[in-house]
């Protein structure tokens, strides 16, 4: 094979090549960065998957916490943001409930997401809410949840697993059947 | 002019440049300049076409930011420590944003490489190209070619 054959089959080999790293950047970027159904799908058929690590700073400035140290507490996960109008009707349910569960090994945990941090801290302020909070200043670990508005609730169980989600405001029925059958479950 | 009239001039002179040099550096950017170098995180668009509710509360923290003559290096500083670096239309030249760079400037690279190899090939054709594509002609499909090509003179 001489080496002017050779030439137009490296071209177009180099070409292909090029393509397909093009590509494979693009679904790779999109998988990164796009959002998940996967959890919706497992709760769905009425599994309970691991909750996806998270550690985060708190709001307060307390320095970086995890979920897995609330490992053997129901936790009501819920991201929110001061802009986010459905939030403020959410938020004093939500802090209703937290006076109501707290002291039977479980809590609320508010994700702030997006958000300014005075802004934060004077919806906390103006709504009375006693829950801790933790401070996602870009969303990043939203995905993880597949989250991809506000507000939105996820619970864990006591071992760490996801047994309940609400895509938008949660209601007193859906805190009722997602969250009472938790408490008496062991850890 | 007496020498109360021209201290008064120079006190005035003296008092008046302060105040100009702050006026002329304040306000040192604008929401508008801003708009199109930040994004709205929730809608992944630049701020400029935004209108979601995130990107009004960034739009007010520009301006209120604006209004305290902070330089638009300054209020983008501000905004990465409340929002992050995805904030910033354009990304740093960091880990996997480094491609949001490599990838046009690579194509770009390829394409003008693909072209010059084009013009350069059309340009100096080989000597004994014609001669070495294709099979030599039979004598005799040669002789009739050229006797046809006489035909039309």
């Amino acid at each position: 094979m001489t080496a002017r054959r050779l030439r137009p089959t490296a071209v177009l080999l180099a070409v292909l090549v090029g393509i397909g790293a093009l590509i494979g950047l693009l679904v790779y970027g999109v998988r990164a960065t796009g959002p998940g159904h996967t959890l919706d799908d497992a709760i769905a058929r009425g599994e309970r998957p691991a909750a996806p690590a998270l550690a985060l700073p708190a709001l307060d400035g307390g320095g970086t916490r995890a979920l897995a140290g609330y490992r053997g507490t129901v936790v009501v996960l819920n991201y929110w943001a001061s802009w986010c109008t459905p939030c403020r009707q959410e938020s004093p349910l939500l802090e209703r409930w937290q006076r109501r569960i707290a002291g039977r090994g479980a809590t609320v945990l508010g994700i702030d997401s997006l958000d300014v941090t005075a802004d934060a801290r004077a919806f906390i302020r103006r709504y009375h809410l006693t829950y801790p909070m933790w401070r996602d200043r870009d969303g990043a670990t939203q995905h993880r949840f597949g989250v991809t508005g506000y507000p939105e609730t996820l619970v864990v169980d006591r071992r760490g697993r996801i047994a309940a989600l609400q895509r938008g405001p949660v209601d007193d029925a859906f805190l009722r059947r997602a969250v009472l059958p938790l408490l008496t479950e062991p850890a | 002019m007496t020498p109360r009239l021209v201290a008064l001039a120079v006190a005035a002179l003296l008092l008046a440049q302060p105040a100009s040099a702050l006026a002329a550096s304040c306000p040192r950017t604008s929401l508008a300049a801003m708009e199109n170098e930040v994004m709205c995180l929730v809608c992944g668009v630049p701020l400029a076409l935004a209108d979601a509710p995130q990107a009004q509360r960034e739009r007010a923290f520009i301006t209120t930011m604006v209004r305290q003559c902070r330089s638009k290096h300054e209020i983008e500083a501000a905004l990465v420590a409340q929002y992050g670096p995805r904030v910033l239309a354009l990304p740093k030249a960091s880990g996997f944003r480094l491609a949001a760079y490599l990838v046009p400037a690579l194509a770009a690279a390829a394409v003008a490489g693909a072209i010059a190899l084009v013009a350069a090939r059309r340009r100096r054709p080989s000597p004994g190209r014609a001669l070495a594509d294709g099979p030599a002609l039979d004598p005799r499909h040669a002789a009739k070619i050229d006797a046809d090509l006489e035909r039309y003179r």
